[in-house]
């Protein structure tokens, strides 16, 4: 899942003037498609940028797994429940290539996960919403992971090299598990009228959070010229909301279901759908921490992580004694 | 004899079954990533093997009575006193190190258990045993590491596992009994002989448990005894909680396909 809002800590971006040497050199590698590599030089500020995205990227991942959790031990048939437990193991999977990524610009795991539990870094605020029912497990495959595949696809193009390559191999995994939530949006499209209401009622309670997850409009979006110049990001929030709308409203209508808009239009003229406003206050909102589940979700992370700390103590207590052992021996 | 085999499939299907969705309730709370994929891994594992039981229970099933169910319908429209599975696997998660004792102790039987099915005169169930073994080998490999890495870790970690073998090791009983419906099945050459598989499973256990610094319990009373349990459908208090919880949807729902 694609982390928004990443602060920099960057407010203008450079000219050209402005910079050193080594900076020139840098942008001038950028500029000609050169990926960076962890051993090579980087301003102080796009190591950070990038720790912060892929960090926040990571964790977006494994809290992410919360959601659709929720719902194994409840799948509804065997088969969903195989399905539905390597999606989330895949999660897992994702979580722990990103890790390794940020890891590799200096940063260690155990510190990224403490000050996400600090409350330091962020995750994709999408996961503060709750899956209230077996639908919205199809919902989330739908909407959340067809969001994130399109916030994603340009970062496998991004310059720096482990993200670049963390990100190729989580696309692929990620347009899989787009068309096994769409494949659970379609039974339920087609079974009783049960459950075409909780498809459509799915439908409604995602829809509008799965646009906010490409951030904030670009007119607001203060941190995105540099991630631009740098090319962290290729394309712009906006235009990656509009493809996201024109792709999925074809399949809403596929599905015999109504996106809870009023205004969405197709545009002759633009050849995409108009949608109406968005409401960021309530991103904002929940960002701050007042959606529904962000405070269930940090308690569960932070339980985890405390509860497991004997465990991987004594992983590492028996690793030692371990190597004494065979030290004294040899 | 039909019916006998129909039921010895459900004992070997559920015991997967149960395992399986005890560790679906472990995904994303693990102590550390690798351990919640791994975990993971070995919960798909289960599932994938109590799938291909329950396809062959209900063919049987239709080869006895016409009508066969599915594994959905076995899965889903069960009720607890019709499981099969053995008492260890429907116990509560608890830690960390309750979950990997369950496991571990399952884990070295069925390993015992699957070797000698995969020679089973009846090839179906020969291939699918065949198959899991393999999986299963590694299930091993990974709890017993767990055990020994836990037992022989910190103090903390070391009285959690005497604790946790010392909770679990009244089900362990059951893996060896032999009642009626499997003492047919042995003679037939189809099942596997229980009674035989204590020998090798405790030299195992006592090995690993040496190696992790944890005492085998003295206490030879089991849980289980005199053909009243799991196997036979009289579970503990925690089976039926798992399955209202795992049954809710299609049991709401009947009519529904997913």
């Amino acid at each position: 899942m694609y982390a928004q809002m990443i602060d920099t800590g960057l407010t203008k971006v450079a000219d050209t003037a402005d910079m050193s040497d080594d900076e020139r050199a840098f942008q001038a590698r950028i500029d000609d498609d050169v990926r960076i590599e962890p051993k090579d030089w980087m301003p102080e500020a796009y190591r950070r940028t990038l720790i912060r995205q892929i960090q926040q990227h990571a964790h977006s991942e494994v809290v992410g797994m919360l959601p659709e959790g929720n719902w194994i031990t409840r799948a509804p048939s065997l088969a969903r429940k195989a399905i539905l437990m390597a999606k989330v193991q895949d999660e897992a999977g994702h979580g722990l290539y990103l890790y390794c990524a940020a890891e590799t610009l200096g940063v260690s795991r155990e510190q990224m996960i403490e000050d996400l539990h600090a409350g330091k870094v962020k995750y994709s605020s999408i996961f503060n919403y709750p899956t209230l029912t077996w639908a919205d497990i199809g919902a989330v495959g739908w909407l959340v992971d067809g969001a994130a595949i399109m916030n994603q696809i340009p970062l496998c193009r991004c310059s720096f090299g482990p993200y670049a390559r963390a990100m190729i191999r989580i696309c692929k995994e990620e347009s899989f598990h787009q068309r096994q939530g769409f494949d659970v949006m379609m039974s339920l499209c087609r079974g009783t009228p049960e459950q075409k209401a909780m498809a459509q009622d799915a439908l409604d309670r995602w829809w509008w959070p799965s646009l906010m997850m490409f951030g904030p409009p670009d007119a607001a979006s203060v941190h995105s010229a540099h991630s631009a110049k740098w090319k962290i990001k290729r394309l712009s929030n906006d235009e990656l909301r509009q493809r996201f709308v024109d792709q999925t409203v074809p399949q809403s209508d596929y599905l015999g279901l109504r996106i809870p808009d009023d205004d969405l239009a197709w545009n002759e003229d633009r050849g995409h759908y108009d949608f109406g406003a968005i409401d960021w206050s309530e991103f904002h909102e929940v960002l701050k921490g007042h959606g529904p589940c962000n405070r269930d979700r940090m308690r569960t992370r932070v339980n985890a992580w405390e509860d497991g700390a004997w465990v991987r103590e004594a992983a590492v207590a028996h690793a030692q004694k371990r190597d004494a052992r065979a030290k004294a021996a040899a | 004899m039909k019916l006998q085999l129909f039921d010895y499939l459900l004992r070997l299907a559920d015991n997967d079954l149960v395992l399986a969705q005890r560790l679906g309730e472990w995904v994303g709370k693990g102590p550390v990533l690798e351990e919640d994929i791994a975990s993971t891994n070995v919960g798909l594992d289960l599932l994938g093997q109590a799938r291909l039981w329950l396809a062959y229970a209900g063919e049987v099933e239709a080869r006895a009575d016409a009508v066969g169910r599915s594994e959905d319908q076995l899965a889903f429209f069960r009720t607890d006193r019709e499981f099969r599975n053995l008492l260890l696997v429907e116990q509560p998660n608890g830690h960390y190190g309750d979950t990997i004792t369950r496991q571990y102790l399952f884990d070295q039987w069925h390993v015992l258990l699957l070797a000698e099915l995969a020679t089973s005169r009846d090839s179906r169930i020969a291939a699918i045993a065949a198959k899991a073994l393999k999986e299963v080998r590694y299930h091993v490999e990974r709890s017993s590491q767990w055990v020994i890495r836990l037992g022989d870790g910190t103090d903390v970690s070391h009285a959690r596992m005497q604790a946790a073998v010392d909770a679990l090791w009244m089900y362990t009983g059951e893996m060896f009994s032999v009642d009626e419906t499997e003492r047919a099945l042995i003679d037939a050459g189809i099942a596997a002989d229980n009674a035989a598989l204590a020998a090798p499973w405790r030299a195992a256990v006592q090995s690993v448990f040496a190696e992790a610094t944890l005492d085998v319990p003295a206490d030879p009373w089991m849980q289980g005894a005199r053909g009243r349990g799991g196997k036979q459908g009289v579970h503990t208090e925690h089976l039926s909680r798992m399955l209202a919880e795992m049954q809710a949807l299609p049991r709401m729902y009947p009519e529904a396909r997913w």
